[in-house]
């Protein structure tokens, strides 16, 4: 589904991704653990898309097609979702009205009707369901003076929404008290499927008992030093991130 | 040339003289009828007037606003109009579909009865024409007419003050609520001459009523036209007046208008304004409170673009302690057009508790749009709180790629952004219908903007 191949990326003459492997398949869970400034976020917003960052070599092949050719928005509408790990507020724009916009913008691309608001708070509501929150959010602006946690799982809310092929959650986890993160986590894994992947970027094992990976890959100074399976987070948690930087030197 | 030195053309006494003779030659019209206080109204208005003329870029006042389009031009006060299917057909997008019992409208400053309907008015309650009041409720109208937006204010007020003919009145008595909103239009219809029409309305909400009122101008056709309008609003102690203003004047017209709204004691006042036509626009809004516990929000929009300046000066006044103050105003500006704020706050002597805020946002979708916002704080009390905080720029880039990245196209995600500006004020709307007008008119505007922005 995902192909990174050497995957070099950066802001204005600096570097920031050094070379980064990564192969997805459909049905899988990876998580990117790695220390604060290790390129993480880096590495989810290239792949979104994000245009502050320029792609200095390497390829990225999503479901057999150039990634990186792509604009943000038709990257969104064939299937890639990324949770942002600082959502961004907009103003004066209410989270029904912004949702159901962008679940008519990806709607309208895959050559269905659009939903009008009656049809779509049909479908909100079965989503609010899955998820076990209630829809107290949905008439307030955008992340507008949402709490951290709140923020969190309004991201969470709209890839329930949109029903994205392969979603980046970016330190989702980060900042939420453990009921918001078990049912973050059981909003994540309700939504697994056969024909989905879903990439999780943390730094805490915690996340990892809710949501089991296949993978887990360990970031450092923009390069994957470490890939394992899930056992790999616990040695995370117990040797810290020098551990795996000292074996890469001597390796 | 400067612009400020071509604009001190606009003083030349020719334009001021013009105004001066046209009051002299119609002074005589309508004498019989009308009652003297209100003739010593209008002569006090046409001399100051002919003292003061039109203002110049070089009054602080109008700094970044000339008037000299409209002081070079000849205007002719247009006729009482016949009414007809054309005009009823022309007045009805502006109507407020589902709540449209109660209107009074006005085509090029004269009322028209056949296109108004005063139906289902609580009991006590007037809706109609001042002209008309003057016969029923003379001694309401002697009371309040021209007491708060006086003729000595500026030159426009004393414009629209010489030159008082008829205009809009609602009066509500004491204790009465009317629960559907009272609409007043102001239609121009130009023809091949420019015209003016000094609209005047009157609303007087007593101790302890309830009203709504929309008061909308706008124009039909092609041709050039000036509104100068007046506006006061007095709420007594303990009343409520929720006031909408929707400017949709043509895009070759000129308005120029003078809100005034005086408070008493725990009286509530919500002012929503939407500026979208006319190719220059000024708008004074002065909200006086007056009485301890008042409170008062100012909630204003507006969406420019082409060549469009439009600049709105408000004053909030704390002339009592313990009033409380809320002013929004969000401003998009795109094409070459220049949007102006600036907001006065006046904490009087004694005003203690004041509880002041103000916002000005201004979008500027267009490298060559201008937005100019200053605050204003003279404060005279030390008891208060008071804040402020503007902000001026571009769409958020962030924004930008969050709606991208949930995949809408960048044009739709522009719009989108754009629209959200005019959705904060919008949102703070009670009257569903008129929200729901606006939503749609703001949203098909903001789109085209989007749009036009676009295109390399
Ligand atoms: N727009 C930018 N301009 C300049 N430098 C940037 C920019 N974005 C990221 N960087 C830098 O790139 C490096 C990697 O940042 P990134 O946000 O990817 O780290 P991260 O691994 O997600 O860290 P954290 O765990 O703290 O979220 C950091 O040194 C950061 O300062
Ligand atoms: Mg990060």
């Amino acid at each position: 589904m995902l192909e990174i191949r050497n995957l070099h990326a950066g802001v204005g003459g600096t570097e920031i991704l050094r070379g980064i492997d990564l192969t997805v398949r459909t049905g899988e869970v990876h998580a990117i653990m790695g220390p604060n400034g290790s390129g993480k976020s880096t590495l989810a917003q290239v792949l979104a898309g994000h245009p502050t960052f320029t792609v200095t070599e390497g390829s990225v092949l999503y479901e057999g097609r150039d990634l990186l050719g792509m604009d943000p928005e038709e990257r969104a509408q064939q299937g890639l979702f990324l949770a942002f790990q600082y959502p961004v507020e907009i103003r004066g724009v209410t989270n029904a009205y912004f949702l159901r916009s962008a679940l008519n913008a990806i709607r309208k691309h895959r050559g269905e009707d659009e939903l009008d608001p009656v049809d779509f708070l049909g479908v909100l509501d079965e989503k609010l369901k899955v998820i076990g929150w209630d829809d107290s959010l949905m008439n307030r602006p955008v992340n507008d003076g949402f709490s951290g946690g709140e923020k969190k799982r309004n991201e969470i809310l709209q890839m329930a929404v949109l029903e994205p092929k392969l979603a980046i959650l970016d330190e989702t986890d980060s900042g939420l008290d453990i009921d918001a993160l078990k049912t973050v986590a059981h909003a994540v894994n309700t939504l697994r499927a056969p024909t989905n992947a879903t990439v999780v970027v943390t730094h805490y094992q915690r996340l990892l008992n809710y949501i089991t990976p296949d993978y887990v890959h360990v970031l450092t100074g923009g390069r994957i030093e470490k890939s394992g399976g899930k056992e790999l987070a616990w040695e995370l948690e117990a040797r810290g991130y020098d551990w795996v930087a000292a074996g890469a030197v001597i390796a | 040339m400067t612009p400020e030195a071509a604009d001190v053309l606009a003083a030349a006494p020719d334009a001021r003289a013009r105004y001066v003779r046209e009051f002299e030659a119609s002074a005589g019209n309508g004498a019989g009828q009308t009652p003297a206080w209100l003739r010593a109204v209008r002569e006090g208005a046409i001399a100051r007037f002919a003292e003061v003329g039109f203002p110049t870029m070089r009054q602080e006042e109008w700094r970044f606003t000339s008037v000299r389009p409209i002081a070079d031009t000849v205007f002719r006060r247009a006729d009482e109009p016949v009414p007809s299917g054309a005009l009823a057909t022309a007045m009805a997008p502006y109507l407020l579909c589902e709540a449209d019992r109660h209107r009074a409208v006005f085509v090029n400053g004269h009322f028209v009865a056949a296109l108004s309907s005063l139906a289902g008015l609580p009991e006590g309650v007037t809706v109609g024409n001042l002209a008309a009041a003057l016969g029923g409720e003379a001694d309401v109208v002697q009371q309040h007419l021209a007491r708060y937006a006086r003729p000595a204010a500026g030159p426009f007020s004393a414009l629209n003050a010489a030159f008082l003919l008829d205009g809009a009145f609602v009066f509500v008595p004491e204790g009465v609520d009317v629960e559907e909103p009272v609409q007043v239009l102001f239609l121009s219809s130009p023809s091949r001459e420019p015209i003016v029409s000094h609209p005047r309305t009157l609303v007087v909400v007593e101790r302890g009523a309830r009203a709504s009122i929309v008061e909308s101008y706008a124009g039909v056709g092609e041709g050039v036209y000036w509104t100068n309008a007046v506006t006061e609003v007095v709420v007594g102690d303990g009343a409520r007046a929720d006031c909408y203003r929707v400017q949709r004047e043509s895009g070759t017209a000129y308005h120029v208008a003078t809100t005034h709204t005086h408070q008493g004691r725990d009286s509530v006042v919500w002012f929503h304004l939407v500026a979208l036509g006319a190719a220059l626009a000024r708008h004074d809004i002065v909200s006086v409170l007056d009485g301890s516990g008042g409170l008062c929000t100012l909630n204003g929009l507006y969406l420019l673009g082409g060549q469009q300046h439009a600049d709105h000066h408000t004053t909030i006044d704390h002339a009592q302690p313990h009033c409380e103050s809320h002013e929004y105003f969000n401003g998009v500006l795109d094409g070459q057009s220049h949007g102006v704020f600036n907001g006065r706050i006046i904490v009087r002597p004694g005003a203690q508790r004041t509880d002041a805020k103000q916002t000005n946002n201004n979008l500027v979708l267009s490298g060559e749009a201008r937005a100019d916002s200053q605050p204003q704080l003279e404060i005279y009390a030390d008891d208060v709180r008071c804040t402020h905080g503007a902000t001026l720029g571009p769409l958020d880039e962030r924004a930008l790629f969050y709606l991208r990245s949930r995949g809408m196209s960048a044009d739709a995600a522009r719009s989108l952004l754009s629209y959200g500006f005019g959705a904060e004020i919008l949102g703070r709307m009670d009257i569903a219908p008129l929200r729901a007008q606006l939503d749609r008119l703001v949203r098909a505007r903001l789109q085209r903007e989007s749009r036009r922005e676009n295109v390399p």
